[in-house]
């Protein structure tokens, strides 16, 4: 079992710049630490095998080791307040729509010291109903039911309180819509202790769980919460059947009254009442989302905030593990750019933290820049593909193998999850962090999706191309998507060709924007992937390292979001397809995304077109008609996901189909957003769409753009020592492309 | 998740996938692998990779995040293949009551 995790506080440096390093041991004492650079992390034998490159580097000897907890869960934090701790009679109000009621104690608002229990708590109970509880030294905890288990995925307003002067203790559920048949409806109160105080508690308010012993915070909701407020008076029942809003005249007997409308893209929480309680968000629950007052008529969160008034928490949220840095490395002047990775070990239990190294700014030591597509590393961060969902079989057409990594993964489901993956409510994921461990991004990973053969995806997959590179004999440079998007084109400058990875699916406006700007004035884009520039992503705009996607509309997914949630919280762009958003990837590389399957690959043939003048340069040495009858990716490189030039979406009209794989397995199936009006014919065998297409065209200004459209193209490049038609194809694209002279 | 009911009809293809477990399928036998494959997760066989590329261990997939993988001890193979047999054959059986006789 892997006993070593770790994660790295950036994924990109320059000479001079500081990692710092995170880790957590289960049961080792004691570990080693090496630097490597990263040169091809598959260890298939019927490939070139793992290689690395040991790097001389001083971390002080070896490390000792200790445990770090992931402590998950969402919830909203306010400190302390002499305005908290002087409540005698008072009111919590909130609207809810829970979605797992029944499962656990569920906390909705709290106040309570998690030593001694006092204080107060709104919350669900085990039933699922809605509970108030008061716990003074005094008194002991007085907690109150109606009784009434919630709905899931229904708003109530929601209240529970305490009157000092009669010792009254409340609570009551009032649902927004009522149906026959049906008691979700409740009122409670009961006869407790009359002068109960706050006075003795301190401790912060918690929304959505409550302050725990041995960790940060037990008893999360799952579901949303909206406009919780809390008021200095016992309010009457027909006082607390209205849900509370923000909008309303100012309440005189308001403490605190959060309106989680405002700061949407932000993790801080304000209070709009006079006392101005403003608090902070952890783990990143779900913002953006319909609140009580959405209506359906308005979907863009940034035209009225008022019906986005809604948080949705998750027990299972993850942002920042926040360990302790265990060791830091401060990258040499000497280091050149590549992709390197930090190597924990003891004994046989080792662990990887890959990382780029770029070149000084300013300062490219080559024509190519490898772009390392960090955003879609974390699109799949730890994703449970293998281990949550039993179609998964279907579509890779053989059995599952589960690795060492995927077993602790099972059983160690706060390392969080991904785009892929669903929340333990059944809710879409919208946020990924990597200030997590990321299990799937080491070399030597294993993935389920790369085909029969080496079974790689993403990170290791790309390792493919590294090796390749190392073949080709000029040096490298890398930079990677965080580059990208924060420093636009400007990442790009002198660089005459960039060269993706296998499997670039994630694009945010910023890096799209300067991919584009790079081929318009010249540059030359090396597309060596499939599936690439699919769905529109945002990054936070405060806090680096996280990443949100919303698959809206349509495309292969786990599952859609719900309605009314299809602007990106984080900048409020609408989500979805790159394609539905008017920039299909065939504009950019020529090859939009029409397949998947992930089986067993399939060669190029090539086409008239691969003889014209325009194109001689990539066939230079290549007598072969079928390209790529081999590789390690599913035995071919066509496949795995496939890209198809199209005109209609946006391939320019010059651009040359040079070679098209032809048939594929039924596994391979059209991708929604193509299936306008379901026929049957639409598996590998039968549907024409279903191809991978290798494409060229020139850009404006000499630069010019090569595509292979299938993911499984960089597994082909090793096959017989590097000498066969596929590594051949490259070399003679890159070659040319490394060339000044205009296209 | 199939409707599609697997009979005696269908035990041609069953010879078809013993011939070829991975890869080209006729649409009976991608048929019956949909069933087979498919199913809910719990309780699900997969592969637990005891060398890479060379020796592996059928387990069952639990119900819920966070529970072991169940080891099934003994069932072990060093080919791909025979575990593809060896896990069709068992759930064959398990649909149609039927063991598989080929």
């Amino acid at each position: 079992m892997t006993r070593i995790i770790a994660y790295a506080d950036r994924v990109s440096a320059r000479p001079g710049e500081t990692v710092n390093f995170m880790v957590s041991c289960d049961g080792i004492d004691r570990y080693e630490v090496d630097l490597i650079r990263v040169i091809h992390g598959d260890v298939n034998p019927s490939g070139p095998g793992y290689q690395v490159e040991p790097i001389p580097f001083d971390f002080g000897g070896h490390k000792q080791g200790r445990h770090q907890p992931i402590n998950p869960g969402s919830y909203g934090l306010v400190d302390d307040h002499a305005a908290f701790a002087g409540l005698s009679s008072f009111t919590v109000q909130a609207a809810v729509w829970p979605t797992l009621p029944g499962a656990g104690e569920q906390v909705i608002l709290c106040r309570r010291d998690p030593e001694s229990g006092s204080g107060f708590r709104l919350l669900l109970d085990d039933d699922g109903a809605l509970a108030f509880e008061v716990c003074s030294k005094e008194g002991g905890a007085v907690i109150v039911s109606t009784g009434k288990p919630l709905l899931a995925e229904k708003w109530y307003a929601v209240a529970g309180g305490y009157d000092a002067a009669t010792g009254e203790l409340f609570v009551g559920q009032t649902p927004s819509l009522n149906y026959p048949r049906t008691e979700d409806a409740g009122y409670t109160s009961h006869a407790a202790t009359a002068g109960l105080s706050q006075v003795e508690t301190a401790a912060a308010v918690t929304i959505g769980a409550q302050p725990a012993r041995d960790c940060p915070a037990e008893g999360h909701f799952s579901g949303r919460i909206d406009s919780p407020r809390i008021l200095s008076r016992a309010l009457a029942k027909d006082e607390i059947e209205e849900p509370p809003d923000p909008d309303n005249p100012v309440h005189d007997d308001l403490v605190a009254a959060w309106d989680f409308s405002i700061g949407i893209p932000t993790d801080r929480i304000t209070d709009v009442s006079p006392n101005q309680l403003h608090g902070r968000l952890i783990n990143l629950p779900t913002r953006g989302v319909p609140g009580r007052k959405w209506t359906g008529q308005e979907h863009n969160w940034t035209k009225r905030p008022d019906h986005y008034g809604a948080i949705h928490f998750h027990d299972d949220d993850l942002h920042d593990c926040g360990w302790d840095v265990d060791f830091s490395l401060t990258v040499p002047e000497t280091l050149t750019s590549g992709v390197y990775a930090v190597r924990m070990h003891a004994g046989d239990e080792e662990y990887f933290v890959p990382f780029a190294v770029r070149p000084v700014p300013g300062q490219p030591t080559s024509d190519i820049a490898f772009l390392l597509p960090t955003a879609s590393y974390m699109a799949y961060a730890n994703n449970r593909i293998g281990i949550d969902f039993s179609e998964t079989e279907i579509v890779i057409g053989r059995l599952i193998q589960l690795n060492k990594s995927d077993l602790f993964q099972q059983e160690h489901p706060e390392l969080g999850l991904c785009f892929y993956d669903l929340h333990n409510d059944g809710s879409p994921v919208y946020y990924s962090s990597r200030l997590r461990p990321i299990i799937n991004m080491q070399p030597k990973h294993m993935g389920h999706l790369g085909g029969v053969g080496s079974n790689l995806w993403q990170f290791n997959a790309d390792t493919h191309i590294l090796a390749w590179l190392e073949q080709f004999g000029q040096p490298f440079d890398v930079i990677t998507d965080e580059d990208l998007e924060a420093e636009g084109h400007d990442a790009l400058a002198g660089y005459r060709v960039v060269v993706t990875g296998t499997h670039p699916e994630y694009y945010s406006v910023g890096m799209l924007d300067a991919l584009q700007d790079h081929v318009d004035q010249g540059g030359r884009l090396m597309y060596l992937g499939g599936n690439g520039f699919y769905w529109r992503i945002a990054y936070h705009q405060s806090l680096p390292g996280v990443i949100e996607c919303r698959k809206s509309e349509d495309g292969i997914r786990t599952t859609p979001p719900r309605p009314g949630e299809f602007y990106s919280s984080f900048t409020g762009e609408y989500t979805g397809l790159w394609r539905r958003n008017g920039r299909a990837p065939n504009e950019l590389a020529g090859v939009g995304m029409v397949s998947q399957g992930f089986d067993i690959s399939a060669p190029y043939v090539r086409t008239e077109a691969s003889r014209d003048g325009r194109a001689a340069f990539i066939f230079e040495g290549v007598e072969d008609e079928v390209i790529g009858d081999f590789g390690l990716s599913g035995g071919g490189a066509a496949g795995l996901e496939l890209d198809a030039a199209d005109t209609a979406l946006g391939t320019p009209p010059h651009a040359l189909v040079l070679a098209s794989s032809r048939r594929h397995t039924d596994v391979y199936l059209m991708t929604p957003e193509d299936m306008h009006d379901p026929v049957p014919g639409m598996g590998g065998t039968e549907a024409e769409i279903i191809r991978a297409d290798m494409v060229f065209f020139e850009t404006s200004n000499g630069g010019a753009v090569f595509s292979t459209g299938s993911i499984a193209w960089a597994g082909s490049l090793s096959h017989n020592g590097y000498k066969n038609n596929v590594a051949q194809i490259m070399t003679n694209v890159l070659t040319r492309f490394c060339n000044p002279a205009p296209h | 998740m199939s409707k599609y009911r697997i009979t005696d009809a269908d035990l041609p293809f069953a010879a078809e996938f013993k011939a070829r477990p991975v890869g080209f399928h006729s649409p009976g036998l991608q048929r019956v692998l949909n069933v087979l494959r498919g199913g809910p997760k719990a309780g699900k066989l997969v592969l637990v990779v005891q060398e890479p590329f060379k020796k592996w261990i059928l387990g069952r997939m639990p119900s819920r995040r966070g529970e072991p993988v169940e080891i099934l001890e003994g069932q072990e193979f060093t080919s791909l293949e025979d575990a593809e047999w060896a896990v069709f054959k068992r759930r064959w059986a398990v649909q149609t009551g039927r063991e598989l006789d080929l």
